[in-house]
């Protein structure tokens, strides 16, 4: 048929210079609005040498903000992980009232903005909210402390694991579940042994951007932390102290530092994507 | 294991999907349930196997009330139509599910299971493929690993849903032969499930054949094949032709057709020809032969009467050159129903 038969044409090949251009678009983008501040980031970090950078991030207040970081993480991440696997399971795999409502209700973090959210614990929990008097009365200290700090983080980030599963779960419907069932298997050991490997490598996947969101918050955690150094300060906020304090090195270098922890989570998430096998996201 | 249904009724909001369903099945049987889409087959075969509850009537295993007894309970196999394998799993852990979540003394040993698994792998002709995954399997070998998995826990009844759907025509056939060699060689009560004639009519021992979530009738491959108690029947069981017309004094008429209806009452009727009851006659009535062609061992003959209704005749090779314009034929038999 065709006049050029040296020359194998498929249905997707565009002109080169077509391609070329919408490539070159994307790089220039990705370069202007991601790599570019990344590079300044470090660049700023190291500006004074490697030395005075650690010595920046070497500081204990710095060090306090790290370890709040992760701290704050390891709970939100695991709680929203199993509350993630089980109204995914809930929504997916069962029919119940109200459904819709709960859907939206997951949702719900993604659409109001982190400073409300943090507002609202502040309403339930701070000195003039509902609980305020209860809470001083019994000496328990939730806003401008570290549970008001979880508690935001785990509100910011609880859509990410159940939002991943939620269509994984669908798509692969009940009846491997049902099969399990006919033979004998109880619900528990079912969800155990056939729903949860299912979607192993999306629970991983979810993990890994709620522990992410976990430790990047800003909003709704500096809205509950009362930015006390050294207590209730985590990485992001840290760095804004610092930075509003004109101490660019130290800012840039925890900027640099909460940088490589994204980066640790993204490599980890390629090599997620990387060894999914036979299973899995689009593996069948 | 006789299973019994009775007047089982079942809603989906406010659509009866099944409709006083009554139906016995003898121990040992291979039952087809033969329908079309949406005739409510799946939705029987679940109620039978317990993964769906009927609002009303009885399901007898035995004849013990299992009506609201959980799947696991009526120790029932059941294939799905996609089959349903554990995709995490390997083959032999597949077959071994069954047996891997008893409890307690119920729980066979790790060299029974083994060995179990393996007899099941020779029973459908999977030796050797145990380690692989189901994603590593054809769609026929996957058919296998979930029949013998359902098998496994040696089941009273034998569910499954259009086994052979989703795969081509040579690997249904030869699937199908391997279906009955297991029924027969395991004696377990079978019931499956096939919008497809030929398989119900080819594997069967009886076919019960669903329309609108309804049973029209239950019997041999040959009895619904040649004595069709409804018109549904007749129309979806084997090939007819139908001709809507009037019966007046045992004769049905439509337009220059005639054809005997002896018993049926008067009025408005629909009558069904197969193919093959057409035979040459020079008492018959008149038809124009517009092609003739080779079908296997027959020849296959679209004709019109003369007021211009098409029809098909099927006949024998030898007769082909007689068919060629005008011809006379008359129906050596005929299933006319009162509508
Ligand atoms: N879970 C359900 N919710 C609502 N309606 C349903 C449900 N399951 C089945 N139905 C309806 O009940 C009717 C019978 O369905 P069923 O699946 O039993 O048909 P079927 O004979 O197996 O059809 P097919 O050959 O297409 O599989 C259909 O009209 C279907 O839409
Ligand atoms: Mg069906």
């Amino acid at each position: 048929m065709s006049a050029a038969p040296s020359r194998s044409r498929r249905a997707t090949d565009d002109p080169a210079w077509a391609k070329a251009l919408v490539i070159g678009v994307v790089l220039v983008f990705l370069a202007l609005v991601l790599i570019v501040p990344l590079a300044a980031v470090f660049a700023e970090a190291l500006r004074r040498g490697l030395d005075a950078a650690l010595v920046a991030v070497n500081n204990p207040d710095a060090l306090a903000a790290v370890k709040l970081t992760l701290l704050t993480a390891a709970i939100a991440v695991p709680f929203n992980a199993v509350f993630g696997l089980c109204a995914s399971w809930a929504i997916a795999k069962h029919e119940f009232r109200g459904k819709p409502l709960l859907i939206t209700l997951i949702d719900l973090p993604f659409s109001v903005s982190p400073v409300v959210a943090g507002l609202i614990y502040v309403l339930i929990f701070g000195m003039q909210g509902w609980f305020g008097e209860w809470l001083v009365d019994n000496d328990i200290k939730v806003i401008f402390a570290v549970p008001g700090i979880v508690l935001a983080t785990v509100f910011v980030t609880f859509p990410f694991v159940a939002r991943e599963l939620i269509p994984l779960m669908q798509e692969q419907g009940t009846s491997e579940e049902e099969a399990a069932i006919s033979m004998g298997a109880s619900g528990l050991y079912t969800f155990w042994r056939v729903t949860a490997p299912n979607v192993r490598w999306g629970l991983m996947y979810g993990v890994l951007l709620s522990n992410a969101r976990a430790m990047g918050e800003f909003g709704a955690v500096s809205v509950v932390s009362g930015h006390i150094r050294g207590l209730t300060n985590t990485m992001p906020l840290h760095v804004e102290i610092l930075y509003n304090e004109y101490d660019f090195v130290g800012a840039f270098a925890v900027a640099a530092l909460l940088c490589l922890l994204a980066v640790v989570t993204l490599v980890l998430k390629t090599a997620v994507e990387a060894a999914q096998p036979r299973t899995g996201r689009g593996g069948h | 294991m006789t299973i019994s249904i009775r007047s089982v009724d079942k809603k989906f909001g406010r659509y009866p999907a099944l409709n006083k369903v009554d139906l016995e099945i003898a121990d040992g049987e291979l039952l087809a349930l033969l329908g079309p889409s949406g005739s409510g087959k799946t939705t029987l075969l679940r109620t039978i196997a317990g993964l769906e509850f009927p609002d009303a009537g009885q399901v007898l295993f035995h004849g013990q009330d299992v009506t609201f007894a959980s799947a696991a309970a009526r120790r029932v196999g059941f294939v799905f139509q996609q089959y349903a394998l554990f995709k995490h799993m390997t083959v032999a852990k597949n077959i071994a599910f069954g047996l891997d979540v008893r409890k307690g003394k119920d729980k066979p040993s790790k060299i029974e299971i083994e060995k179990r698994v393996d007899e099941l792998l020779k029973l459908v002709e999977l030796d050797g493929l145990g380690k692989r995954y189901p994603s590593q399997l054809s769609g026929g070998q996957r058919q296998r690993v979930a029949l013998s998995r359902a098998l496994a826990v040696q089941p009273s009844v034998l569910l499954l849903d259009e086994p052979f759907g989703a795969l081509d025509a040579t690997v249904r056939k030869s699937l199908r032969k391997e279906l009955r060699r297991v029924h027969d060689a395991t004696g377990v009560t079978t019931i499956f499930v096939t919008h497809d004639q030929e398989e119900a009519l080819e594997l069967a021992d009886r076919v019960a054949i669903l329309n609108k979530g309804q049973i029209e009738q239950v019997g041999t491959p040959d009895q619904v094949h040649d004595q069709p108690q409804t018109a549904f029947v007749c129309g979806f069981v084997g090939e007819a032709n139908s001709f809507e017309g009037q019966v007046a004094g045992g004769q049905f008429t439509a337009g220059a057709l005639r054809l005997p209806a002896a018993g049926v009452r008067d009025g408005a009727a629909t009558a069904y020809v197969r193919p093959h009851d057409f035979v040459l006659d020079e008492t018959g009535f008149e038809v124009r032969v517009e092609r003739a062609h080779v079908q296997g061992p027959l020849t296959a003959v679209s004709a019109a009467t003369l007021d211009g209704h098409p029809l098909e005749i099927s006949a024998s090779r030898a007769e082909a050159a007689l068919f060629q314009g005008a011809v006379k034929i008359a129906a050596r038999k005929t299933h006319v129903y009162a509508v």
